[in-house]
Protein backbone atom coordinates (compact mmCIF):
# COMPACT_ATOMS: atom_id res chain seq x y z
CA UNK A 1 0.00 0.00 0.00
CA UNK A 2 1.86 3.21 -1.43
CA UNK A 3 0.37 6.82 0.52
CA UNK A 4 -1.53 7.50 -2.27
CA UNK A 5 -3.67 4.78 -1.61
CA UNK A 6 -4.61 5.89 1.80
CA UNK A 7 -8.17 8.14 2.58
CA UNK A 8 -5.60 11.33 3.32
CA UNK A 9 -5.34 11.31 -0.72
CA UNK A 10 -8.95 10.88 -0.77
CA UNK A 11 -9.84 13.62 1.30
CA UNK A 12 -8.00 16.01 -1.50
CA UNK A 13 -9.03 14.61 -4.32
CA UNK A 14 -12.82 13.48 -3.09
CA UNK A 15 -13.69 12.78 -6.91
CA UNK A 16 -10.96 10.64 -7.48
CA UNK A 17 -11.08 12.23 -11.15
CA UNK A 18 -9.49 10.22 -13.42
CA UNK A 19 -8.38 7.24 -10.95
CA UNK A 20 -9.23 3.73 -11.18
CA UNK A 21 -10.81 3.34 -7.68
CA UNK A 22 -12.99 4.76 -5.37
CA UNK A 23 -13.14 4.90 -1.63
CA UNK A 24 -16.24 3.57 -0.33
CA UNK A 25 -16.75 5.38 3.84
CA UNK A 26 -19.86 3.56 4.14
CA UNK A 27 -21.87 0.45 4.40
CA UNK A 28 -20.80 -3.39 4.06
CA UNK A 29 -18.85 -2.32 0.72
CA UNK A 30 -16.22 -0.46 3.13
CA UNK A 31 -12.97 -0.29 1.23
CA UNK A 32 -11.88 0.47 -2.09
CA UNK A 33 -14.08 -0.48 -4.92
CA UNK A 34 -13.41 0.02 -8.76
CA UNK A 35 -14.74 3.22 -10.16
CA UNK A 36 -16.78 1.87 -13.10
CA UNK A 37 -15.79 3.13 -16.44
CA UNK A 38 -12.04 2.69 -15.76
CA UNK A 39 -11.17 -0.68 -17.13
CA UNK A 40 -11.10 -3.01 -14.70
CA UNK A 41 -14.58 -2.03 -13.00
CA UNK A 42 -16.78 -3.36 -16.22
CA UNK A 43 -19.78 -1.73 -17.34
CA UNK A 44 -22.28 -0.06 -14.71
CA UNK A 45 -25.11 -1.58 -13.67
CA UNK A 46 -28.34 -2.37 -16.09
CA UNK A 47 -30.15 -0.01 -13.19
CA UNK A 48 -27.68 2.90 -13.13
CA UNK A 49 -27.80 2.93 -17.39
CA UNK A 50 -31.53 3.12 -17.40
CA UNK A 51 -31.57 5.86 -14.84
CA UNK A 52 -28.85 7.67 -16.45
CA UNK A 53 -29.96 7.17 -20.00
CA UNK A 54 -33.54 8.56 -18.68
CA UNK A 55 -31.90 12.04 -17.06
CA UNK A 56 -30.09 12.37 -20.21
CA UNK A 57 -33.68 12.25 -22.20
CA UNK A 58 -34.98 14.36 -19.51
CA UNK A 59 -32.73 17.49 -19.60
CA UNK A 60 -33.07 17.20 -23.67
CA UNK A 61 -36.39 17.61 -23.01
CA UNK A 62 -36.11 20.62 -20.96
CA UNK A 63 -34.02 21.77 -23.74
CA UNK A 64 -37.26 21.60 -26.04
CA UNK A 65 -39.19 23.49 -23.23
CA UNK A 66 -36.48 26.13 -23.24
CA UNK A 67 -36.95 26.97 -26.93
CA UNK A 68 -41.05 27.36 -26.64
CA UNK A 69 -40.11 29.20 -22.93
CA UNK A 70 -37.68 31.54 -24.98
CA UNK A 71 -40.61 31.94 -27.90
CA UNK A 72 -43.18 32.60 -24.73
CA UNK A 73 -40.90 35.13 -23.24
CA UNK A 74 -40.56 37.25 -26.53
CA UNK A 75 -44.23 37.22 -27.61
CA UNK A 76 -45.31 37.90 -24.30
CA UNK A 77 -46.87 41.49 -24.80
CA UNK A 78 -47.64 40.76 -28.78
CA UNK A 79 -51.13 40.91 -28.06
CA UNK A 80 -51.94 42.03 -31.40
CA UNK A 81 -55.06 44.28 -29.71
CA UNK A 82 -56.13 41.29 -27.81
CA UNK A 83 -56.54 40.82 -24.34
CA UNK A 84 -53.38 40.03 -22.09
CA UNK A 85 -52.37 37.87 -19.42
CA UNK A 86 -53.94 39.89 -16.69
CA UNK A 87 -57.36 39.83 -18.65
CA UNK A 88 -57.66 35.94 -19.41
CA UNK A 89 -55.75 34.02 -16.24
CA UNK A 90 -57.81 32.79 -13.40
CA UNK A 91 -55.53 33.58 -10.14
CA UNK A 92 -57.15 30.51 -8.06
CA UNK A 93 -57.37 28.52 -10.87
CA UNK A 94 -53.89 28.59 -11.29
CA UNK A 95 -52.77 28.40 -7.59
CA UNK A 96 -54.63 25.32 -7.37
CA UNK A 97 -52.90 23.86 -10.53
CA UNK A 98 -49.74 24.25 -8.31
CA UNK A 99 -50.23 22.50 -5.45
CA UNK A 100 -52.41 20.13 -7.31
CA UNK A 101 -48.68 19.26 -9.25
CA UNK A 102 -47.02 19.56 -6.18
CA UNK A 103 -48.76 17.75 -3.68
CA UNK A 104 -48.45 15.31 -6.64
CA UNK A 105 -45.15 15.04 -6.94
CA UNK A 106 -44.88 14.54 -3.16
CA UNK A 107 -46.82 11.62 -3.29
CA UNK A 108 -44.91 10.30 -6.28
CA UNK A 109 -41.66 10.12 -4.26
CA UNK A 110 -43.85 8.64 -1.46
CA UNK A 111 -44.50 5.68 -4.42
CA UNK A 112 -40.54 5.38 -4.32
CA UNK A 113 -40.14 4.95 -0.62
CA UNK A 114 -42.44 2.15 -1.03
CA UNK A 115 -41.47 0.62 -3.56
CA UNK A 116 -38.00 1.02 -2.26
CA UNK A 117 -39.91 -1.35 0.81
CA UNK A 118 -41.53 -3.49 -1.92
CA UNK A 119 -44.96 -2.62 0.10
CA UNK A 120 -47.54 -3.31 -3.04
CA UNK A 121 -50.27 -1.76 -1.26
CA UNK A 122 -48.81 1.44 -0.41
CA UNK A 123 -46.99 1.85 -3.83
CA UNK A 124 -50.28 1.37 -5.27
CA UNK A 125 -51.69 3.87 -3.51
CA UNK A 126 -49.33 6.49 -3.65
CA UNK A 127 -49.46 5.68 -7.31
CA UNK A 128 -53.27 6.13 -7.21
CA UNK A 129 -52.89 9.10 -5.61
CA UNK A 130 -50.54 11.04 -7.68
CA UNK A 131 -52.48 9.93 -10.65
CA UNK A 132 -55.98 11.65 -9.03
CA UNK A 133 -54.06 14.69 -8.54
CA UNK A 134 -52.75 14.72 -12.14
CA UNK A 135 -56.03 14.31 -13.57
CA UNK A 136 -57.31 16.93 -11.49
CA UNK A 137 -54.28 19.39 -12.51
CA UNK A 138 -55.22 18.19 -16.23
CA UNK A 139 -59.36 18.97 -16.07
CA UNK A 140 -58.70 22.50 -14.27
CA UNK A 141 -56.06 23.38 -17.20
CA UNK A 142 -58.63 21.96 -19.44
CA UNK A 143 -61.50 23.93 -18.46
CA UNK A 144 -59.00 27.04 -18.53
CA UNK A 145 -58.15 26.50 -21.89
CA UNK A 146 -61.92 25.89 -23.11
CA UNK A 147 -63.26 29.05 -21.47
CA UNK A 148 -60.25 31.19 -23.12
CA UNK A 149 -61.62 30.08 -26.21
CA UNK A 150 -64.76 30.92 -25.81
CA UNK A 151 -64.14 34.08 -25.04
CA UNK A 152 -62.25 34.25 -28.54
CA UNK A 153 -59.01 34.19 -27.21
CA UNK A 154 -57.57 30.87 -28.78
CA UNK A 155 -54.14 30.34 -29.74
CA UNK A 156 -55.20 32.04 -33.00
CA UNK A 157 -55.65 35.64 -31.68
CA UNK A 158 -52.24 36.86 -31.12
CA UNK A 159 -48.50 35.36 -31.29
CA UNK A 160 -48.95 35.73 -27.54
CA UNK A 161 -51.81 33.17 -27.27
CA UNK A 162 -50.60 31.12 -29.56
CA UNK A 163 -47.10 30.26 -27.77
CA UNK A 164 -49.23 30.52 -24.59
CA UNK A 165 -51.10 27.65 -25.27
CA UNK A 166 -47.66 26.37 -27.04
CA UNK A 167 -45.81 26.20 -24.21
CA UNK A 168 -48.74 25.49 -21.56
CA UNK A 169 -50.09 22.67 -24.13
CA UNK A 170 -47.00 20.70 -24.23
CA UNK A 171 -46.55 20.67 -20.57
CA UNK A 172 -50.09 19.39 -20.51
CA UNK A 173 -49.19 16.68 -23.11
CA UNK A 174 -46.40 15.58 -20.94
CA UNK A 175 -48.32 15.30 -17.85
CA UNK A 176 -51.22 13.04 -20.02
CA UNK A 177 -48.31 11.12 -21.22
CA UNK A 178 -47.25 10.63 -17.52
CA UNK A 179 -51.03 9.49 -16.40
CA UNK A 180 -50.82 7.06 -19.01
CA UNK A 181 -46.86 5.74 -17.88
CA UNK A 182 -48.31 5.45 -14.48
CA UNK A 183 -51.56 3.22 -14.86
CA UNK A 184 -49.02 1.07 -16.92
CA UNK A 185 -47.02 1.11 -14.03
CA UNK A 186 -49.43 0.62 -11.24
CA UNK A 187 -50.64 -2.59 -13.25
CA UNK A 188 -47.28 -3.87 -14.28
CA UNK A 189 -46.24 -3.73 -10.48
CA UNK A 190 -49.66 -5.02 -9.27
CA UNK A 191 -48.92 -8.52 -12.28
CA UNK A 192 -45.55 -9.05 -12.37
CA UNK A 193 -44.49 -7.79 -8.39
CA UNK A 194 -40.86 -5.61 -7.83
CA UNK A 195 -38.92 -7.21 -10.67
CA UNK A 196 -35.42 -5.86 -11.42
CA UNK A 197 -37.01 -4.85 -15.05
CA UNK A 198 -39.94 -2.90 -12.94
CA UNK A 199 -38.32 -1.44 -10.92
CA UNK A 200 -35.87 0.37 -13.07
CA UNK A 201 -39.17 1.40 -14.87
CA UNK A 202 -40.43 2.84 -11.68
CA UNK A 203 -37.12 4.89 -11.11
CA UNK A 204 -37.63 6.15 -15.10
CA UNK A 205 -41.22 6.75 -14.20
CA UNK A 206 -40.48 8.93 -10.72
CA UNK A 207 -37.72 11.08 -12.60
CA UNK A 208 -39.95 11.93 -15.23
CA UNK A 209 -43.04 12.44 -12.89
CA UNK A 210 -40.94 14.87 -10.96
CA UNK A 211 -38.91 16.82 -13.85
CA UNK A 212 -42.92 17.47 -15.18
CA UNK A 213 -42.94 19.50 -11.75
CA UNK A 214 -40.10 21.45 -12.04
CA UNK A 215 -41.08 22.35 -15.55
CA UNK A 216 -44.66 23.80 -14.14
CA UNK A 217 -42.37 25.71 -11.75
CA UNK A 218 -40.88 27.67 -14.43
CA UNK A 219 -43.73 27.30 -15.93
CA UNK A 220 -46.73 29.32 -13.70
CA UNK A 221 -43.46 31.71 -12.92
CA UNK A 222 -42.61 32.76 -16.50
CA UNK A 223 -46.09 32.30 -18.11
CA UNK A 224 -48.57 33.22 -15.29
CA UNK A 225 -46.59 35.10 -12.62
CA UNK A 226 -44.78 37.36 -14.73
CA UNK A 227 -47.83 37.86 -17.10
CA UNK A 228 -50.40 38.44 -14.15
CA UNK A 229 -47.73 41.24 -13.32
CA UNK A 230 -47.46 42.85 -16.24
CA UNK B 1 -33.08 -11.59 -19.22
CA UNK B 2 -34.74 -8.98 -17.36
CA UNK B 3 -34.71 -11.20 -14.41
CA UNK B 4 -31.27 -10.78 -12.97
CA UNK B 5 -30.89 -9.16 -9.93
CA UNK B 6 -28.99 -5.77 -10.47
CA UNK B 7 -26.14 -5.13 -8.51
CA UNK B 8 -24.29 -1.82 -8.78
CA UNK B 9 -20.67 -0.65 -7.49
CA UNK B 10 -21.09 1.00 -4.05
CA UNK B 11 -19.45 3.88 -5.52
CA UNK B 12 -21.93 4.40 -8.26
CA UNK B 13 -25.42 5.88 -8.25
CA UNK B 14 -27.82 7.15 -11.36
CA UNK B 15 -30.23 10.02 -11.06
CA UNK B 16 -33.37 9.61 -8.57
CA UNK B 17 -31.81 6.85 -6.84
CA UNK B 18 -33.28 6.29 -3.60
CA UNK B 19 -31.07 3.34 -1.65
CA UNK B 20 -27.66 4.96 -2.54
CA UNK B 21 -27.64 6.88 0.47
CA UNK B 22 -29.42 3.81 2.31
CA UNK B 23 -32.11 5.43 4.13
CA UNK B 24 -35.22 3.91 5.84
CA UNK B 25 -38.28 3.66 5.12
CA UNK B 26 -38.89 6.70 7.90
CA UNK B 27 -35.65 8.90 6.75
CA UNK B 28 -36.94 8.22 2.85
CA UNK B 29 -39.73 10.07 3.68
CA UNK B 30 -38.75 12.61 5.86
CA UNK B 31 -36.51 14.01 3.05
CA UNK B 32 -39.24 13.95 0.90
CA UNK B 33 -41.75 15.99 3.28
CA UNK B 34 -38.83 18.25 4.07
CA UNK B 35 -38.48 19.01 0.28
CA UNK B 36 -42.20 19.56 0.17
CA UNK B 37 -42.43 22.08 3.31
CA UNK B 38 -39.72 23.95 1.05
CA UNK B 39 -41.41 23.78 -2.05
CA UNK B 40 -44.69 24.58 -0.25
CA UNK B 41 -43.25 28.06 0.81
CA UNK B 42 -41.18 28.71 -1.89
CA UNK B 43 -44.74 28.23 -4.14
CA UNK B 44 -46.73 30.46 -1.44
CA UNK B 45 -43.91 33.31 -1.22
CA UNK B 46 -44.11 33.57 -5.34
CA UNK B 47 -47.66 34.03 -5.16
CA UNK B 48 -47.55 36.38 -2.09
CA UNK B 49 -44.49 38.44 -4.03
CA UNK B 50 -47.37 39.12 -6.83
CA UNK B 51 -49.99 40.44 -4.83
CA UNK B 52 -47.83 42.59 -2.05
CA UNK B 53 -46.67 46.36 -2.16
CA UNK B 54 -44.01 45.63 0.02
CA UNK B 55 -41.41 45.32 -3.22
CA UNK B 56 -40.85 47.81 -5.57
CA UNK B 57 -42.77 47.08 -8.91
CA UNK B 58 -40.08 46.13 -11.90
CA UNK B 59 -38.16 44.14 -9.32
CA UNK B 60 -41.30 41.51 -8.99
CA UNK B 61 -40.18 39.55 -11.72
CA UNK B 62 -36.39 39.63 -10.88
CA UNK B 63 -37.79 38.08 -7.49
CA UNK B 64 -40.14 35.55 -9.04
CA UNK B 65 -37.48 34.42 -10.97
CA UNK B 66 -35.21 34.03 -7.97
CA UNK B 67 -37.54 32.18 -6.03
CA UNK B 68 -38.78 29.58 -9.02
CA UNK B 69 -34.79 29.02 -9.29
CA UNK B 70 -34.55 28.43 -5.75
CA UNK B 71 -37.71 25.79 -6.04
CA UNK B 72 -36.13 24.35 -8.80
CA UNK B 73 -32.74 23.59 -6.70
CA UNK B 74 -35.30 22.30 -3.84
CA UNK B 75 -36.62 20.03 -6.16
CA UNK B 76 -33.36 19.11 -7.78
CA UNK B 77 -31.94 17.68 -4.29
CA UNK B 78 -35.27 16.71 -2.44
CA UNK B 79 -37.17 14.69 -5.34
CA UNK B 80 -34.76 13.63 -7.75
CA UNK B 81 -31.62 13.30 -5.00
CA UNK B 82 -29.21 15.24 -7.20
CA UNK B 83 -26.37 16.42 -4.68
CA UNK B 84 -23.02 17.03 -5.01
CA UNK B 85 -21.70 13.89 -3.66
CA UNK B 86 -18.57 11.95 -5.66
CA UNK B 87 -21.11 9.69 -6.91
CA UNK B 88 -22.55 11.95 -8.30
CA UNK B 89 -20.36 13.75 -10.74
CA UNK B 90 -21.50 12.36 -13.73
CA UNK B 91 -25.67 13.43 -12.77
CA UNK B 92 -24.44 16.98 -12.26
CA UNK B 93 -22.26 17.62 -15.05
CA UNK B 94 -25.03 16.50 -17.57
CA UNK B 95 -27.14 18.69 -15.42
CA UNK B 96 -25.00 21.21 -15.82
CA UNK B 97 -24.86 21.09 -19.54
CA UNK B 98 -28.68 21.51 -19.87
CA UNK B 99 -28.51 23.79 -18.01
CA UNK B 100 -25.70 25.73 -20.00
CA UNK B 101 -27.95 25.27 -23.32
CA UNK B 102 -31.12 26.45 -21.52
CA UNK B 103 -28.99 29.30 -20.23
CA UNK B 104 -27.77 30.14 -23.85
CA UNK B 105 -31.57 29.47 -26.01
CA UNK B 106 -33.57 31.82 -22.98
CA UNK B 107 -31.32 34.42 -23.03
CA UNK B 108 -29.86 34.47 -26.36
CA UNK B 109 -33.59 34.77 -27.57
CA UNK B 110 -34.24 37.49 -25.53
CA UNK B 111 -31.31 39.74 -26.17
CA UNK B 112 -31.63 39.05 -29.73
CA UNK B 113 -35.45 40.00 -30.06
CA UNK B 114 -34.50 42.89 -27.63
CA UNK B 115 -31.97 44.24 -29.66
CA UNK B 116 -34.11 43.95 -33.33
CA UNK B 117 -37.01 45.77 -31.63
CA UNK B 118 -34.69 48.35 -30.17
CA UNK B 119 -32.62 49.00 -34.33
CA UNK B 120 -36.34 48.32 -35.64
CA UNK B 121 -37.91 51.40 -37.39
CA UNK B 122 -40.82 52.33 -35.41
CA UNK B 123 -43.75 50.78 -36.55
CA UNK B 124 -45.84 54.16 -37.25
CA UNK B 125 -42.82 55.17 -39.19
CA UNK B 126 -43.25 51.83 -41.18
CA UNK B 127 -46.49 52.52 -42.09
CA UNK B 128 -45.43 56.00 -42.99
CA UNK B 129 -42.67 54.68 -45.32
CA UNK B 130 -45.28 52.13 -47.46
CA UNK B 131 -47.63 54.84 -48.24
Amino acid sequence: MTAADTPFERASDPYRIGHGRDWVSAGAGRGYVHATGHGEGGPAAKRVIAGYGFWIFLLSDIVMFSAFFAAHAVLQTATAGGPSGRELFNWWSIVAQTFLLLVSSFTCGLSAVATEARSQLWTQLALLVTGLLGLGFLALEGRDFAGMVMQGAGPDRSAFLSSLFAVVGLHGLHVSAGLLWLGTMMAQIFVKGFRADILRRMVCFNLFWHALDIIWVALFTVVYLIGLGR
Amino acid sequence: MSHETDTRDPGDVGPGFMDAAELTVREGIARYVIGFVLACALTAASFYVLTTSLIWGPAIPVALVALAIAQMGVHLVFFLHINTAPDNTNNVLALAFGVLIVALVIGGSLWIMDHLNENMTPMHQMMQMQR
